[in-house]
């Protein structure tokens, strides 16, 4: 295994075709990986090479090129496996993304097991993708939804946890809070919530491409985590659920691959994990993501951790020296991954969204899929900075300069 | 970066025109765009077919707000059935800069929710 090596922004930037883009002029300025991320050439290219060397149906062919598909597609799965410490790549399921994970839970897991009159508890911080699937899983099934609640910094309020935990078949929440970059102790609250009885699903989308995680030490139930936030393509994402559970779950989705005997009225499911991916999987997607996996291990994620806590530390103390601005989220960077939301007064987060595109700088305006986090925060929107291993401080000073700017305009 | 803010629409931005509620209006409407969190209510007074007097109240980006307050400059005295197919292009032309599709949103919440007061939907085109 290669050894992963510190950081050097000028040789990650390098990697990144799209850094080198101007935008109105300017460089662009990319403060939105919370979003998506960019991608790596070493990516691009794995897909590029899918496509005009080896481009063939997985799992069924017998002739070469399908099995080299084959074969990459499945050592992408390997790949993620090891990143995030699975037993068995057999855990490992493709999805399109963490949405479609989360509602692979809903439909398989949470219709045999949750049942009317049972409990479910998300929390105040969780993105829709993470709370619309249980709101209509209640409704179908007449459970109850209950929420543990945040702090006015963005903490969960834990002290809650044991009372909310009672009757509760599942909680469900995230690893870190896409609007608030709040980081949560999930190793604490699963072995809590496993002491109550209760399973544990994880929203990892914000997680994985930032921060070690190791699964097995985290100690949940289900994972779940997008390929295109962590330098891989869109329409790859994975759901990592315990061998057992996702043994004695029934399908999600029906139809080829997914099977192994089919007769006219009946048919008996495939092994792990190809028994929840139905139809001609995504390959490029998947051999992508494989890719972006190898790139993100020159590095290693404490690397990448720690890169983006330094940015969110220095984005944190320059943003506070703004008039009037209002942060979001932990002050202590420890706590806090990286995404900086904030509001100034007078100045829409839309409007200086726009502004400061104009110098050709990406920042995020709106609710950040968090409507209810807003609702408890007390504002319709705010700006987002969200960081990455290309990013450097000096965009955070140009970030700065930017809202100084857009004061002007607006004073 | 400042073309794109004109002079006139921070002026409306920030010194709203009919700002406020009418003590007693014939109409009143909300309109929001739930993405952006910007919220407008339009309070009209019809007088002989005509839009007498005209106040709104809102709260959201400075696109959305000053083209509220341009579009009250615009329909007040108007007759409510020329009303009713007010165009799009005419409020966006009193803006006078150029709308990405991101905001157009924000740009039409006020003409779109006064359709909305006056035909019951905000399509533009006459059925």
């Amino acid at each position: 295994m290669i050894q992963a090596r510190p950081i050097d922004v000028a040789t990650v930037r390098a990697d990144f075709p799209i850094l080198g883009r101007q935008i109105n002029g300017r460089p662009l300025v990319y403060l939105d990986s919370a979003a998506t991320s960019q991608k790596p050439e070493t990516v691009i290219d794995a897909m590029d090479d899918y496509y005009r060397r080896y481009n063939a149906n997985p799992h069924r062919g017998v002739y070469t090129i399908s099995e080299e598909a084959t074969a990459a597609y499945e050592s992408a799965r390997q790949r993620v496996a090891t990143l995030i410490n699975a037993r068995s790549p057999k855990e490992v399921i493709f999805t399109r993304n963490t949405t479609e994970a989360i509602n692979l839970v809903r439909y398989s897991w949470g219709r045999a097991n949750v049942h009317t009159g049972d409990r479910i508890l998300l929390t105040e911080m969780e993105h829709h993708s993470n709370l619309v699937p249980w709101q209509l899983l209640a409704q179908e099934v007449g459970a109850r939804l209950e929420f543990l609640c945040i702090d006015d910094e963005g903490l969960l309020q834990l002290d809650q946890l044991e009372r909310k935990l009672e009757g509760v078949r599942l909680l469900a929440l995230t690893h870190q809070s896409n609007t608030l970059g709040t980081i949560n102790p999930i190793k604490a609250i699963a072995a809590a919530a496993h002491r109550a009885g209760a399973l544990v699903l994880v929203d990892g989308a914000q997680a994985v491409p930032h921060m070690p995680v190791d699964i097995q030490d985290l100690d949940v139930d289900f994972y779940a985590f997008s390929g295109h936030k962590m330098c891989g393509p869109t329409g790859i994402g994975v759901l990592w659920a315990r061998r057992a559970l996702l043994e004695s779950m029934p399908p999600f989705l029906g139809g080829g691959d997914m099977i192994k005997r089919v007769k006219l009225t009946e048919a008996s499911w495939n092994d792990l994990p190809w028994k929840f991916e139905a139809g001609t999987p995504s390959v490029a997607e998947g051999i992508g993501l494989g890719a972006a996996v190898d790139y993100l291990n020159l590095y290693g994620m404490e690397h990448v951790r720690s890169h983006e806590r330094t940015l969110v530390g220095y984005a944190m103390e320059k943003l506070q020296e703004i008039p009037g601005i209002t942060l979001y989220g932990p002050r202590d960077p420890e706590l806090h991954g990286g995404a900086v939301s904030f509001t100034l007064p007078n100045i829409h987060p839309h409007d200086l969204a726009t502004l400061v595109d104009r110098e050709g700088i990406a920042v995020r305006a709106g609710h950040h899929c968090t409507q209810p986090l807003m609702d408890r925060l007390g504002v319709a929107a705010t700006t987002r900075a969200s960081f990455y291993l290309y990013n450097q401080a000096d965009e955070v000073d140009q970030l700065v300069r930017g809202i100084q700017k857009a004061q002007k305009v607006f004073a | 970066m400042d073309d794109l803010y004109r002079e006139q629409i921070l002026e409306h931005y920030k010194n709203p025109h009919h700002f406020g509620e009418l003590a007693d209006p014939d109409i009143t409407q909300e309109g929001d765009n739930p993405l952006c969190g910007d919220v407008i209510t339009l309070y009209l007074k019809l007088d002989d077919g005509r839009v007498g007097d005209v106040r709104f109240r809102g709260r959201g980006c400075a696109i959305s707000q000053a083209s509220a307050s341009m579009l009250t400059d615009m329909i007040v005295g108007k007759p409510v059935q020329e009303l009713k197919t007010f165009p799009t292009g005419d409020l966006l032309e009193e803006l006078g800069i150029p709308i990405s599709p991101a905001r157009m949103k924000c740009a039409t919440l006020s003409v779109n929710t006064l359709r909305v007061a006056l035909n019951g939907d905000s399509s533009e085109e006459e059925d």
